[in-house]
């Protein structure tokens, strides 16, 4: 499953896109969740704790979650502010991030 | 210098020349008499050994824009048109090796030049000699100034010119395989250019697609902690890229330093030379190297 975040994204947003993610993934019986972050050009911390919380949720309904599309700028600015999304794999776009899974489905099947 | 009266206190003058009529005529004379004139001043260029990085067909080239340019401005008062000019010339003659004190001693020679020429022309009517000056002396000050000033500011945009194409040329991010990149840092590293070390090897990640990033410090003989963050921070960035970085040729006084500000060493892929920073970025990759064997 692919979600793509737009930019500028309210927390209230945020918080709708977390719950409707991982019901999503319960639906369809999802294995991994790509988040498409490519438009955003800003990421603070609400954002940045809302992408790990996804991350951990999806989780523990056995799914994977790959963040890609972080731009260079935005890269830098999270680190200097110390969100290092840790924990969380990340890829540089669409292309990486399904390349990435192909890998890790490989190795668990 | 005896002050001079002002030219309207004097109830027995005749009638007295408005400022602009003085200056329409000393401009005209300036004009009548350039060629003398522009001679005298390349005749004390040569004499005070000024601009001698420059032949004389060129000085003499230039004396005459120059020259022109002086008259120009004592006419007109536009001193942002003669800013202009000024940077323009500097921009021309600063790669010749043009130096400061030498543009301001030339425009001084000419200012001195003219005002010579003025006593020489106003010689047996004082007072008029005064209101000459007192129309020339503002401009000629003011052209002065404006020629240097143009000339340092020229200087120090090639000087911040210079210092950027520096940065820029020794943090060279390198792709040496298809999505793997090297960064071999040489010499000092102050905060600032850390940061545009960091800038370039994220930009150049997106443009390569590079998976893997070998960091090369061996050249790097100390780093301090906020240098040191910088270093945690651009492999953190890297990650978000989904680039693996691996830091090279950390020498034992930056291992200590890292450990110093909490980095958790275990968790920074680090190994001992490039060679072998190289050798697991490939196998990271799922490269083989093996050695083709001897044609027979």
């Amino acid at each position: 499953m692919i979600a793509t975040f737009q930019a500028a994204l309210s927390d209230a947003d945020l918080n709708q896109l977390r719950m409707g993610l991982v019901q999503q993934v319960v639906k369809f019986r999802s294995r991994a969740v790509i988040v498409d972050v490519t438009a955003m050009d800003v990421m603070d911390s609400f954002a940045s704790r809302t992408l790990r919380e996804i991350a951990h949720m999806i989780r523990l309904r056995g799914a994977e979650t790959v963040i890609v599309g972080i731009q260079p700028e935005v890269a830098f600015a999270m680190v200097q502010l110390g969100l290092t999304l840790e924990g969380v794999a990340t890829a540089l776009d669409l292309e990486e991030g399904l390349a990435y899974l192909n890998e890790r489905f490989k190795i668990t099947n | 210098m005896a002050k001079r009266e002002s030219s309207t206190q004097d109830p027995q003058m005749k009638r007295t020349e408005q400022p602009s009529e003085l200056l329409r005529e000393l401009v005209a004379h300036l004009r009548q008499n350039r060629t003398q004139l522009r001679e005298e001043w390349v005749v004390r260029i040569s004499e005070t050994r000024l601009l001698t990085a420059m032949t004389k067909e060129e000085i003499f080239a230039e004396a005459t824009s120059v020259y022109d340019s002086y008259v120009e401005a004592l006419e007109t008062e536009a001193f942002e048109a003669l800013q202009a000019y000024a940077r323009n010339l500097s921009e021309r003659i600063i790669p010749r090796g043009v130096e400061t004190h030498e543009v301001v001693g030339i425009v001084l020679l000419l200012r001195d030049v003219l005002a010579r020429s003025l006593f020489a022309k106003y010689q047996n009517d004082f007072k008029k000699l005064n209101r000459i000056l007192d129309a020339y002396e503002p401009a000629a000050n003011r052209i002065a100034n404006t020629v240097a000033v143009g000339f340092v500011q020229e200087r120090e945009r090639v000087i911040r010119q210079q210092q950027e194409a520096i940065r820029e040329l020794s943090t060279p991010v390198l792709q040496v395989r298809e999505r793997l990149l090297i960064l071999p840092i040489i010499g000092v590293i102050d905060p600032q250019r850390a940061r545009q070390l960091t800038e370039q090897l994220l930009r150049g990640i997106r443009t390569n697609r590079a998976k893997v990033v070998v960091i090369d410090i061996t050249g790097v003989a100390a780093m301090d902690v906020t240098v040191a963050n910088h270093l945690v921070q651009t492999v953190e960035a890297s990650r978000l890229l989904g680039a693996t970085v691996i830091v090279t040729g950390l020498s034992p006084e930056i291992a200590q330093t890292l450990v110093t500000i909490g980095v958790d060493l275990g968790k920074m892929n680090t190994v001992g030379d490039l060679q072998g920073g190289i050798e697991q970025a490939e196998r990271l990759l799922g490269y083989r190297v093996a050695s083709i064997p001897e044609p027979r």
